[in-house]
């Protein structure tokens, strides 16, 4: 990453890159031709109708999907079959699933220590200390040694973020984080977001949650079938979206 | 007309009908007219029953004694099974070295203890004792020849010694071997996703008794003279291999119902494929079959009797074998009533041990 790179770009860092990501399942075209950059702390809404790929262009990302066609570079390095790559960058690329997916058998404390002590090698002392404080910052440390099952749903997803957190990584990835949400938790998980890009982090989000897009987002992105249809940033986007099935999901959700 | 509440209602105590002695008698024995009835004629069963067995078991039972002689009553005569107590226990191990199988007992009874009760200390470096150096210090006190241990071939084993015998190596073996063939059986790697299928479905595709004849009477006509190994060592192994495909088909049962979500996050926190199925996905999995795994060792305890058939003298045999004593003809009634309870006391322990582990082992609503 790279000099080269940066001269061609501006002058920032490009944290991801997809040039014509080609991906099926079976014969169902799931993504057709995506290209896009992502750089160093910008932040990246998509959206688009139930069904158009939004997951599986994200998860793709870390190799949780494999694509077909097509390049990813993230953080310089390409992903392909090499498992060393691919271990490479999900240490780099954290995420944020709509189901939290904590592990239930371990306590707050315990899901977020596992990866730094066995995937970093940290000494436990240590991983706990660096998860003590990023529990504190989603404001949820006194529930330490709870089991994740006696929390709240949104006690679960900050829990989830912190957990990401704690492997230091310089990309986020969020897959619907609030839809699985009550609506009175939105805005406590919602916050900790707004935190975090407020931060830097570079972050890639999947969500309908307009404020939030408003807020924080350089870009969004638009999806429909596969395809990124429209891009824009937030203000432009929502307020005078230029294709029609644009705003035609736009109705429907606003 | 709108309704506003200003203050909360108190709380009450439950009508009086539904707590209580009286209450649960009402509710659980007496609560229709077919519920009386049934209740009527199982405490009468319970009557006609209960009472004359204990009197035979114990009250009227004969306890001393050497000989048949001893036996006047008409309840159980326990003398025979005094009497014959050492070999029910030892087969036919030499007298003088009994203390050997004693030792080596207590040591895995503390060991285990140790592992299952809360809150002892160490208990990782315990495990790892028990794993890996106690199985070689039970052989060299089983078998001898070292240390000074003058050597006791397998034939001479038997009893209650040989049923736990093969009953703790059959569990100790089956279970890790299980894991690992359940793992490949789900496993995207052609090699060893085939190779797990037919291993288990060879094994569980035949009988045990089948297994143990084929170890026993097949397997040394294949075998040159001099390769011939123990026949209680084919034995074992015939069981571990069945039993181990059994826990397989369990353990993947756990391995099923645990959602998908689990793995992907392990993954995305660059967990490796081991380290995810350690730490995540096995803990989980295999407490949900808890229960399915004890069912499988309680089944394991008591297919052990199944040797007899090959000439190898488990509690079963011995108690059976005694009973052609001429001294002691006719109490195969005390004989078997003491194999089942034997049996009945050691399945029912696991039983019980693996209900407090459920209870231990729950962290709240899942989700
Ligand atoms: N493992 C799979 N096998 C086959 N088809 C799949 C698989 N996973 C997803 N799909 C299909 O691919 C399409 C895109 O799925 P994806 O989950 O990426 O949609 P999404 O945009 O995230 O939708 P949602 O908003 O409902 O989460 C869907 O039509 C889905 O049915
Ligand atoms: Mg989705």
């Amino acid at each position: 990453m790279t000099a080269a790179q940066g001269k061609q770009n501006d002058l920032n860092e490009v944290m991801v890159e997809l040039r014509n990501v080609n991906k099926w399942y079976g014969d169902f075209h799931v993504l057709k031709n995506i290209s896009f950059k992502v750089e160093k702390g910008e932040r990246i809404i998509i959206c688009g109708p139930s069904g158009c790929g939004k997951s599986t262009l994200i998860r793709c990302m870390n190799r949780l999907e494999e694509h077909q066609e097509g390049d990813i570079i993230v953080s310089g390095i390409t992903l392909d079959d090499d498992l060393k790559h691919i271990d490479t960058i999900r240490r780099d690329i954290g995420m944020v699933f709509q189901q939290f997916n904590l592990f239930p058998h371990l306590t707050v404390m315990e899901n977020c220590c596992l990866a730094p002590i066995w995937v970093q090698k940290k000494p436990r002392k240590e991983a706990e200390a660096i998860a003590m404080q990023y529990l504190e910052r989603v404001q949820i440390a006194d529930q330490a040694q709870k089991f994740p099952g006696q929390l709240s749903g949104g006690q679960q997803q900050r829990v989830a973020i912190a957990r990401s957190l704690c492997m230091n990584p310089s990309i986020m990835l969020f897959d619907e984080p609030t839809s699985a949400l009550d609506p009175e938790m939105i805005k406590e998980v919602l916050d900790v977001m707004i935190d975090l890009a407020h931060e830097g982090m570079t972050m890639l989000c999947v969500t309908h949650e307009m404020g939030f897009a408003k807020t924080v987002a350089n870009r969004v992105m638009f999806m429909d079938a596969g395809e990124i249809i429209e891009e824009n940033e937030p203000n432009e986007f929502f307020d005078n979206p230029q294709s029609d099935r644009t705003r035609l999901f736009l109705s429907q959700i606003l | 007309m709108p309704l506003l509440i200003t203050s909360p209602s108190p709380s009450l105590p439950p009508p009086s009908s539904t707590v209580g002695v009286v209450g649960w008698l009402r509710e659980n024995l007496f609560s229709s007219t077919i519920n009386t009835i049934l209740t009527l004629v199982g405490m009468y069963l319970l009557y006609s029953l209960v009472p004359p067995v204990i009197n035979w078991a114990l009250f009227q039972a004969d306890w001393v004694g050497t000989t048949k002689d001893a036996c006047t009553s008409d309840g159980a005569c326990w003398v025979f099974v005094g009497v014959r107590l050492n070999q029910f226990l030892f087969g036919f191990y030499p007298e003088s070295e009994y203390w050997r199988v004693v030792v080596a007992f207590s040591l895995i009874g503390i060991l285990v203890a140790w592992l299952l009760i809360d809150r002892t200390p160490k208990k990782g470096l315990v495990g790892a004792f028990t794993i890996f150096c106690y199985p070689i210090i039970a052989y060299y006190l089983f078998y001898g020849g070292a240390f000074g241990l003058q050597v006791v071939e397998t034939f001479k084993w038997g009893g209650l010694m040989l049923t736990l015998i093969l009953a703790t190596t059959g569990m100790f073996f089956s279970f890790p071997i299980g894991i690992i063939l359940a793992l490949g059986r789900r496993s995207s790697m052609p090699i060893a996703k085939s190779m797990s299928v037919i291993f288990i479905e060879f094994w569980r595709g035949v009988p045990l008794i089948t297994v143990l004849f084929m170890s026993s009477v097949m397997l040394p006509m294949f075998i040159p003279e001099n390769m011939q190994i123990d026949k209680l060592l084919r034995a074992m192994i015939g069981i571990i291999f069945f039993q181990s495909a059994y826990m397989a088909e369990v353990v993947r049962g756990g391995l099923q119902a645990i959602p998908r979500g689990q793995l992907e996050a392990a993954e995305s926190l660059g967990l490796s494929y081991w380290k995810t199925m350690f730490f995540i996905i096995l803990p989980q999995a295999l407490k949900l079959v808890i229960p399915g795994i004890v069912n499988t060792f309680i089944a394991l305890f008591k297919d052990t009797t199944l040797v007899l058939i090959i000439g190898l003298f488990d509690l079963l045999a011995v108690v059976q074998a005694a009973f052609a004593d001429p001294k002691w003809l006719g109490f195969s009634v005390e004989g078997y009533v003491f194999v089942a309870s034997v049996y009945w006391v050691s399945c029912f322990s696991m039983s019980r041990y693996s209900l407090h582990l459920e209870k231990k082992l729950h962290t709240g609503h899942a989700r």
